[in-house]
């Protein structure tokens, strides 16, 4: 089978800082495209990013604080008020929507992205100063994924082509 | 020189390329992938995957809702 790699591959890293359902997708939607497109790609998760790298995914949606979001609502769309979803049961009530929402219009999830940035050979590297103040322990982690800190991140940042922080 | 087929009707972005790259990997140089799709984002995406990868856009068409593409393996 031909070698798709060539030694003036394209690169591209991302800082994952965002680990809610709507804010998993930008980051791993560019990082599998880039693979695809036989770019090298490091995707390097910090804070609240870190529990994307989870075994088991539990990604929460909520659409307080984002006055932009509106949702596709019997042929218009509907906005949010920050008071509305403060009440119990809305975030996750949202949550079911956007889920429902992205499985109707055939958009995939986040379990099977992360399972192509796995296959893609995304070089994924978990935050350990965020592992050790969240106390997350790397058995709950998936295989495959390296730790590393700030040093690490740009040693990989200063020599690539794109560098996107989300 | 092999033809291939790839369904992707129905899947959003970024999985109509996701699957092309896959089938393509799995294919020898010179092979030619058909691919179907529903996304009208990946007439765009599929000229700029090829202009990017260097695999050959034989032709981008549509009939109807659908999309029809063929990609040379380079």
């Amino acid at each position: 089978m031909p070698d798709d790699s060539t030694d003036n591959a394209k690169s591209m890293s991302i800082i994952v800082t965002k680990g809610s359902l709507d804010w998993a997708y930008p980051p791993f939607i560019l990082g599998t495209t880039a693979a695809a497109m036989d770019m090298k790609v490091t995707m390097f998760f910090t804070f609240y990013g870190l529990p994307l790298l989870k075994k088991k995914l539990n990604m929460k949606f909520t659409p307080l604080g984002n006055p932009a979001m509106e949702m596709p609502m019997f042929g218009g769309h509907m906005a949010m008020p920050n008071l509305l979803s403060v009440m119990p049961g809305v975030g996750g009530a949202a949550g079911k929507m956007m889920k429902n929402l992205m499985k109707q219009k055939g958009v995939a999830s986040i379990e099977d992205l992360r399972e192509a940035s796995v296959d893609l050979d995304i070089r994924m590297i978990a935050c350990q100063m965020t592992l050790d103040l969240f106390e997350y322990k790397t058995e709950d982690m998936i295989d495959g994924i390296e730790l590393g800190g700030a040093a690490t991140y740009l040693e990989v940042a200063a020599k690539s082509d794109i560098n996107l922080f989300i | 020189m092999a033809e291939h087929e790839l369904n992707a009707e129905g899947l959003n972005c970024p999985l109509p390329i996701l699957k092309a790259k896959k089938a393509l990997k799995g294919m020898d140089v010179g092979d030619t992938l058909k691919i179907r799709s529903t996304d009208p984002g990946s007439v765009a995406d599929f000229a700029a995957f090829c202009t990017h990868t260097g695999n050959e856009l034989l032709s981008s068409s549509s009939e109807g809702d659908i999309y029809l593409f063929e990609i040379k393996r380079t």
